[in-house]
């Protein structure tokens, strides 16, 4: 069992004792609970698990050498991937601080912030440019936003055929609360000109070959504007981890995490579209629904991705579990809209022939997790395939398919877990 | 915090913004110091891992490249001259086919 340390958990659990019947008392007490507690100690007697990656390498070792961090899947030590533990989305509907997945592009990472000396630019196309201190973003109106943080390629070591990058399975996401200032309070005070088009915003990190491209992203004004993309300075009631992105990342709510740049220090307001190789050229799409093509296909319009689509997942009942013929069984999870909230989690026990309705968790924000759960009875001891679908409340929902493009992003296909029954 | 997010919870339930703006009680931030891990993980020895071990570890750990599943020659050669061109990587040219040869041997796909 996992020490559930992060103060935003437990305060999640005071202020909400008895919504869902998901308290971690019901998690602890439940079959679902023991199943799990007791594969989570195996996987740490082990210090390594396995990810069913078609064709592999499936297996990774977990890791607690990062500091602030707790146990994680080590997709690579440097510069740091780092995947969320399935198990640990069964346990809150908010992923503790030390559980959050990590990802930087490059190595030089500065390990050591100072908050008198931290300095944050916003110049370009101003009227003044700023040097803000922390003390200057704290003394800023507080907002707070519940959001989910998922990588562009979460999930892609299930793209077939498989392609190249972090081969992630579905734990390079994770849902937090944000506490910040709005970006759009920042860029007022700076005074953005006429004319502005974009804004690209730059943290600390840097490359070890002085001539690779600097990490940077942008985003178009008037969605910097809009009041809702913040900087953050804490997530679930405490400061970032440095791995995070302390003392301040960008949050975008709804879009990749690709956005969210971390140890955010420098924005730079644009007169022109930004053509830096990490906003032109990284991180593209087919501009195709739901970003597929077929293998191979060339000559498709890439588009810089952007909003994220739903997704679900049950978190309880694992591929291969067994599950009790005849008797109520309990199936519950996570759902996240994308851009929108979630409207609706419909559940199927036979593989996708019928769908019934998920009872949904206490709404957290349209941008956060939300937590699901159906009973069912399964009649016979036939083997099924469980599936979980969520739509948003713009009526998007997951497809039938798996998508695939060249970079693996944008996974968000109906999940199946196999059960056996006895 | 078990202050401030109890009010945030109720007032969530009303507001059509997916903000809330709480003025009172503000974070103390603390300054930061820690030790990253680093890794002594080196490729597989085989014709050309002297090659990957002198022009790859720079910029990043070996497990990155072990974790890749099986990829074919051409999708190895893609790769190694994207950390040439995208990425800057400075390795000699010389060494880019034994590089691209080694990666086949221990991840190709035939």
């Amino acid at each position: 069992m996992a020490r559930l340390r992060s103060v935003g958990v437990a305060t999640l659990e005071k202020a909400n004792p008895s919504h869902f019947l998901w308290s971690r008392r019901h998690f602890l007490s439940g079959t679902g609970g023991a199943t799990l507690a007791l594969a989570s100690a195996s996987a740490w007697a082990q210090a390594t698990t396995k990810l069913p990656l078609p064709g592999g390498p499936d297996e990774r070792s977990i890791t607690t050498a990062f500091p602030q961090k707790g146990a994680l899947i080590l997709q690579r030590t440097r510069p740091p991937l780092l995947e969320t533990p399935f198990e640990v989305f069964d346990q809150s509907v908010f992923t503790p601080n030390d559980r959050f997945f990590v990802r930087w592009h490059w190595a030089l990472i500065p390990t050591e912030v100072k908050f008198d000396t931290f300095r944050l630019a916003v110049r370009g196309h101003v009227t003044r440019n700023l040097s803000l201190t922390l003390n200057d973003i704290l003394a800023l109106p507080q907002v707070e936003l519940a959001a989910v943080n998922q990588c562009s390629g979460n999930s892609r070591g299930y793209f077939q055929p498989r392609v190249p990058g972090g081969q992630w399975s579905n734990g390079s996401m994770g849902n937090a609360r944000w506490t910040g200032v709005r970006l759009k309070d920042v860029l007022d005070r700076a005074g953005v000109k006429p004319g502005a088009v974009q804004v690209r915003f730059n943290g600390m990190d840097e490359a070890i070959v002085p001539d690779a491209p600097d990490f940077m992203k942008s985003l178009a004004i008037d969605h910097a504007r809009d009041g809702e993309v913040m900087l953050a300075y804490a997530m679930n009631g405490e400061q970032l981890p440095l791995l995070n992105g302390f003392p301040v990342r960008l949050v975008v709510p709804g879009w990749y995490s690709t956005y969210w740049v971390k140890m955010l220090n420098d924005i730079e307001v644009l007169d022109q579209p930004d053509t830096n190789f990490w906003t032109k050229t990284a991180y593209t799409i087919p501009d195709t629904p739901n970003a597929n093509v077929r293998p191979g296909e060339t000559g498709v319009p890439m588009v810089p991705i952007n909003r994220m689509v739903p997704r679900s997942f049950i978190t309880n009942i694992k591929a291969g579990d067994t599950l009790p013929v005849g008797v109520p069984t309990l199936a519950r999870g996570i759902a996240f809209g994308g851009d929108a909230g979630v409207s609706r989690v419909d559940f199927s026990n036979d593989g996708g022939k019928n769908w019934q309705h998920a009872e949904l968790g206490k709404d957290e924000g349209k941008y956060s997790f939300r937590q699901w759960q159906i009973r069912f009875v399964l009649p016979d001891t036939a083997g099924r395939v469980l599936m979980v679908r969520c739509t948003s409340t713009k009526g998007e929902t997951q497809p039938d398919t798996p998508n695939w493009n060249p970079s693996g992003f944008m996974r968000n296909v109906i999940e199946q877990t196999q059960v056996v029954v006895a | 915090m078990t202050r401030t997010l109890l009010p945030i919870a109720l007032i969530a339930g009303f507001a059509f913004a997916p903000f809330c703006v709480h003025a009172e009680d503000k974070l103390i931030l603390k300054s930061v110091s820690v030790e990253l891990p680093n890794s002594d993980r080196m490729f597989p020895d085989g014709p050309g891992s002297q090659a990957a071990n002198g022009n790859c570890l720079a910029c990043h750990s070996a497990g990155m490249v072990l974790n890749q599943p099986a990829m074919s020659k051409a999708q190895w050669d893609a790769e190694v001259n994207k950390m040439r061109t995208a990425y800057k990587a400075p390795i000699d040219s010389k060494d880019v086919a034994p590089i691209v040869d080694y990666l086949v041997s221990i991840r190709g796909t035939n």
